[in-house]
């Protein structure tokens, strides 16, 4: 077996070593009748073989970039720099572990500090964490640091979060018994959530750009937040778009959380992703995850180490403010050499360069007889409404070779006021002739 | 107060030996690197994108007027500064990295080759069903090897990392507690003290409170004590087994019988699980549920703190309350049962408990993991395990001449030793962790479990030749006599070889900076 | 006045009608560096056992209980601005915490400083 160094020999020396007669004598305290079990499973493979099994399987599915593409809704097709794989898959950061020694893990903890300081600076925060599990986890964690800040026990989530987002913070917090409302399906960035929120209020969760790609102006649900005393947990999955429009920050959000997966990551059939946390200063002991800080070495040189770590299951155990112990890293790498190459200039143009394209997209598709675009406005993700079921319009285009969105009956499958709704993303990667594929093909398939 | 004397010292201190100092401050091909943002500008990048033309007219009036504060680098100049930083780094590649519980074994580049194909790489979690069908397959293939080898019925695929794993067992224990009506009257849960922290945060966070399982003598649960522990308002225990010293739970059915008698379930932490996949099921023991790392034992990369991923196998008792979405094969056709409604049109009528994650979970990984066992088989994944095993015995008898195992008798996948050998030397465990470093070696894990005083816990994992055990364990017992013979001073100022040396961890929590500032406001 | 201890390393001595409350110079010794304390509000009510403060090191968490029944009448704010205090004078000037008992016979239960002193020394 081509991974294992020990050979035979090596073994019965090793034996002979410990005192053992026989390797099964070191599973001694198995119960013997279950000891060696069998299996229906297969023997060995050399790397050929496994890589055809393997690309078999990979060639049964269709890659975004096989042809017109236009699926978001919390994950996008951006494109990734060379040099950005190239760097994580660099032993010294792929085979290394959390830098729980400092002195020969500066490396990850020099990058981790400078993801920290992105993240920061992009969401317009104080601090961040050195990342969480992805957007959606992330968003559950706000909530449930919410309630360690604010003590109160209910949860108002918009009409327009993502719905995925928003069963996974359902599902943590009804373990506690929280309440938690949901506001109804909009689509048109109207909802009135300042009038649900009340004394009893932890917070309240709104994404932006929302599901439907409404740039929202979360000034007043802040305000009318922080007058009940309440925090406003900002979502974004599309990070992207904090380089075109106003951050969280600037709009009061308490915490923001994010999926970083725009930035340095694949699409990876949804994971590994990369979460951002970001909250305001005076929060930090309420903070999920790892952080990292800067400090000195005995010959008085910088350097960084994990901190603040009380907060932590490994030291605090039962009172720590999360169980979470690993978390992205190697993803937080790939987002931290990604907004590097980019920097402010780069980000800044690659936002509008995904507004432009989602601008021609928008007005190619609205022209088509019988699609209404809902957006007043829009980042690089917008939704219409067709005159019939979107699902299946999408099946149909996926068979013609144009992958067109995401269908609300996907998100919503219970709530017909979804069914003919059809959420576009455009991105860098699609093409002026990605765009008259789709919008032709979906003039035929209407 | 409540007090905790376990632990290691944090204070950067030890006399400084130092050598000559040039003036990069760079000694030959340990490079000093600055700070990204100390190095580059806003106006630098390192990408060529076109000119955006159309303006900002559809932003709703919302447009980002303020600057980020983002400066960028060229590429030539992003490659250097990674490349340097990545240079201040150990890992598997380069040397043993035997941290116990940690399972740092070798990463195969195949695995890494087939995950980037575009089929993987480039696939989009909301494609259509249609378009994912070989996705779906190699979930529901890696599923039925995850099954297989741990004898149990069904597992959940969606969480993201072993914690995350553990949150999704325990929730289905809470929602088959709720299904007997009996979720508000069973809240206490049981974890010995020798469980990672993840244990009892995660039963907090599923709203149980948690008590202790006493150890016996030998390191394992106190059969006997746990009885006395066990009422009608048990939801259920958190053991891991092999546990955390790296012994076998030789009663773990007694365990499990006892626990099921007293109307709770047996949640089984699976981090250890390299020690015996392929040579037990843990299903013929009587667990519940039990995540597994595919990071620890199925090889995918740890990458300096993650992607994780934590598949949870679930009991029939357990499987009916498992996360949306998972994957159903119908006539050589997969579906995705992605909501609670549906998944209880499926399972006619049980709870599902909901949503983990958006998406499917760490699909990455699941595609390195299996090119891992299918590259293993079944004889290769037993073989890995035997020799994880023997290695760390190879460990424990070499070393315990000179060092002082915490228990008697073999261990499995990882040796446990104490400090007493380095009682009266002034040498404590972390001084001997610090100074394996400086002979080239990544420290095992230190002070923990916290049942063993100034624990030291090797995992040499199956990925070590015989030669390479041997100069670790000649370099340790090297170490070990040192200490005792009163050269305290090398040990204290340890490393003394490593990009840097102590740092000030006390420092850091008192004044924390958690970001860069521009020199003018970080002075405020 | 003397000082009375709990088994919990924290400490208690009368000064006025009120109660300085802190943690032993042992307690602080065996945390390490202190690096955060929080305390409770003033005018916070808290039974004897009370979880009352936290002090923190990089190694450790740990929470103070409170040594008496009673009223929080003062918190020394100094600790929390500075925590490195508390290891430099626990026994003095890094109180945590002044309580206005509600039965001041609770007192009684505790050990006085030989009692505490072998208390430490067998533990």
């Amino acid at each position: 077996m081509r991974y294992l160094p020990l050979n035979d020999a090596d073994r019965t020396a090793m034996l002979a070593a410990i005192g053992a007669a026989k390797i099964d004598d070191l599973f001694e305290d198995v119960p013997a009748d279950s000891l060696n079990a069998t299996f229906d499973l297969p023997d060995h493979l050399g790397e050929m073989e496994v890589e055809r099994a393997l690309g078999a399987m990979a060639a049964k599915n269709r890659a975004a970039g096989e042809g017109p593409f236009f699926i978001g809704c919390g994950a996008y097709a951006h494109h990734v720099p060379a040099t950005v794989d190239h760097i994580i898959q660099r032993s010294e950061f792929l085979t290394s572990y959390t830098p729980y020694q400092p002195e020969i893990a500066q490396g990850t903890l020099q990058y981790l500090f400078e993801f920290q300081t992105q993240v920061a600076a992009l969401t317009g925060m104080d601090v961040a964490n050195a990342s969480m599990y992805d957007g959606s986890t992330g968003c559950a964690e706000a909530a449930l640091m919410a309630r360690r800040v604010t003590k109160r026990k209910k949860v108002i989530l918009s009409g327009a979060l993502h719905p995925q987002y928003a069963a996974v913070t359902r599902t943590n917090l009804e373990l506690h018994n929280d309440n938690v409302i949901q506001a109804p399906i909009n689509t048109g960035a109207a909802e009135d959530l300042a009038s649900m929120i009340d004394d009893e209020t932890s917070c309240v969760i709104v994404q932006n750009p929302d599901v439907f790609g409404n740039i929202r102006d979360l000034t007043p649900i802040a305000e009318a937040a922080h007058a009940k005393g309440a925090l406003l947990v900002a979502v974004v999955t599309e990070t992207v778009s904090l380089g075109a429009i106003k951050s969280p920050g600037e709009m009061g959000a308490d915490i923001v959380v994010g999926e970083g997966q725009s930035i340095g990551n694949g699409l990876n059939y949804g994971g590994p992703y990369v979460g951002l946390f970001a909250t305001r200063q005076k929060y930090i002991r309420q903070m999920p995850g790892r952080l990292c800080g800067e400090t000195t070495d005995a010959e008085g040189k910088r350097g960084f180490v994990l901190t603040l770590s009380t907060r932590e299951q490994h030291i605090r155990r039962d009172k720590a403010t999360s169980n979470i112990c690993t978390n992205s890293g190697l993803c937080t790498l790939a987002f931290t050499v990604h907004m590097t190459l980019l920097g402010e200039a780069g980000l800044r143009r690659l936002a509008m360069l995904n507004h432009d394209i989602a601008g021609k997209a928008a007005d190619a598709l609205g022209a088509v007889t019988g699609v209404e675009i809902v957006n007043k406005s829009y980042f690089n993700e917008f939704t219409l409404r067709l005159p019939k079921n979107a699902s299946a319009v999408v099946d149909t285009l996926a068979k013609e070779g144009v992958l067109a969105g995401v269908p609300g009956g996907r998100l919503w499958p219970d709530d017909p006021a979804a069914e003919n709704l059809l959420i576009v993303a455009a991105t860098e990667r699609v093409t002026e002739g990605d765009i008259e594929t789709f919008a032709l093909k979906l003039r035929e398939a209407l | 107060m409540s007090m905790n004397t376990q632990g290691r010292p944090t204070r950067a201190d030890g006399a400084a030996l130092s050598d000559t100092p040039t003036f990069t401050g760079n000694k030959a091909l340990q490079i000093e690197e600055a700070l990204s943002f100390e190095i580059g500008d806003v106006a630098r990048t390192g990408v060529d994108l076109a000119e955006p033309t159309g303006g900002a007219h559809r932003l709703g009036g919302l447009h980002r007027d303020s600057d980020i504060g983002l400066p960028g680098l060229t590429e030539p100049e992003t490659m250097r500064h990674f490349v340097r930083l990545s240079q201040k780094n150990f890992a598997i590649d380069m040397g043993p990295f035997p941290l116990g519980s940690c399972t740092m074994k070798h990463n195969p580049r195949l695995n890494e080759k087939v995950a980037r194909l575009p089929g993987f790489g480039d696939l989009h979690p909301l494609a259509p069903q249609s378009a994912v069908q070989g996705a779906l397959e190699l979930i529901d293939r890696l599923a039925f090897w995850l099954k297989e080898l741990t004898g149990m019925p069904a597992v959940a695929m969606s969480p993201k990392a072993g914690a995350h794993g553990e949150l999704c067992g325990m929730m289905a224990i809470k929602s088959a507690l709720d299904a007997r009506g009996e979720g508000s009257k069973r809240t206490r849960v049981l974890a010995p003290e020798s469980a990672h922290g993840t244990n009892p945060a995660t039963a907090v966070q599923c709203g149980f409170t948690v008590e202790p399982i006493p150890a016996d003598s030998t390191g394992r649960v106190d059969l006997g004590a746990l009885k006395e522990k066990l009422s009608d308002d048990i939801a259920g225990i958190m053991v891991t087994n092999p546990n955390t010293c790296g012994l076998f739970e030789r009663d773990i059915r007694a365990i499990a019988d006892a626990v099921h008698e007293a109307g709770g379930y047996f949640y089984c932490d699976g981090a250890n699980f390299n020690a015996i996949a392929g040579k037990v099921r843990p299903g013929d023991l009587g667990i519940d549920a039990m995540h597994i790392n595919l990071h620890k034992t199925f090889s995918t990369p740890h990458g300096g703190g993650g992607p994780g991923s934590g598949p949870t196998v679930l009991s029939d008792a357990l499987a009916p309350f498992a996360p949306v979405p998972y994957v159903v094969h119908e006539n050589g056709v997969f579906h995705l049962v992605e909501t609670r409604r549906a998944a209880k049109a499926e399972t006619s009528g049980a709870d599902s408990m909901g949503r983990l994650t958006a998406f499917h979970g760490q699909m990455g990984m699941f595609v390195r993991a299996l090119a891992y066992m299918m590259s293993h088989g079944v004889d290769g994944v037993r073989q890995a395990a035997e020799d994880a095993v023997l290695n760390a015995n190879y460990v424990l008898a070499r070393l315990k001449t000179e060092m002082t195992p915490a228990f008697d008798g073999f261990c499995m996948h990882e040796a446990l030793f104490d400090d007493r050998f380095l009682e009266g030397t002034g040498v404590e465990t972390i001084d001997f962790a610090k100074a394996m470093i400086d002979e080239g070696y990544h420290p095992m894990t230190m002070y923990f479990p916290l049942v063993v005083h100034g624990a030291m816990l090797i995992e040499p994992t199956e990925s070590e030749s015989k030669r390479e055990l041997d100069l670790f364990c000649n370099a340790l017992l090297s170490l070990a006599k040192r200490a005792k013979a009163g050269e305290v001073e090398p040990f204290k100022a340890a490393p003394i070889y490593a990009p840097r040396r102590r740092l000030d961890e006390t420092a850091a929590a008192r004044n924390p900076v958690l970001k860069w500032r521009p020199e003018a406001q970080a002075a405020e | 006045m003397s000082v009375k201890y709990t088994k919990d390393h924290e400490w208690a001595r009368e000064d006025g009608g009120v109660y300085v409350v802190g943690i032993s110079a042992h307690a602080a010794e065996q945390l390490g560096d202190v690096v955060f304390v929080e305390l409770p509000e003033v005018g916070k009510t808290l039974s004897k056992g009370d979880d009352m403060a936290v002090v923190e090191s990089v190694k450790a968490a740990s929470d103070v209980y409170a040594p008496i029944s009673g009223e929080i009448v003062a918190v020394n704010q100094a600790i929390a601005d500075e925590p490195a205090k508390v290891n430099e004078d626990a026994a003095g000037a890094a109180w945590f915490v002044k309580i206005k008992p509600s039965d001041a016979g609770e007192l009684d239960a505790l050990m006085d400083e030989a009692a505490y002193n072998e208390f430490v020394e067998n533990e």
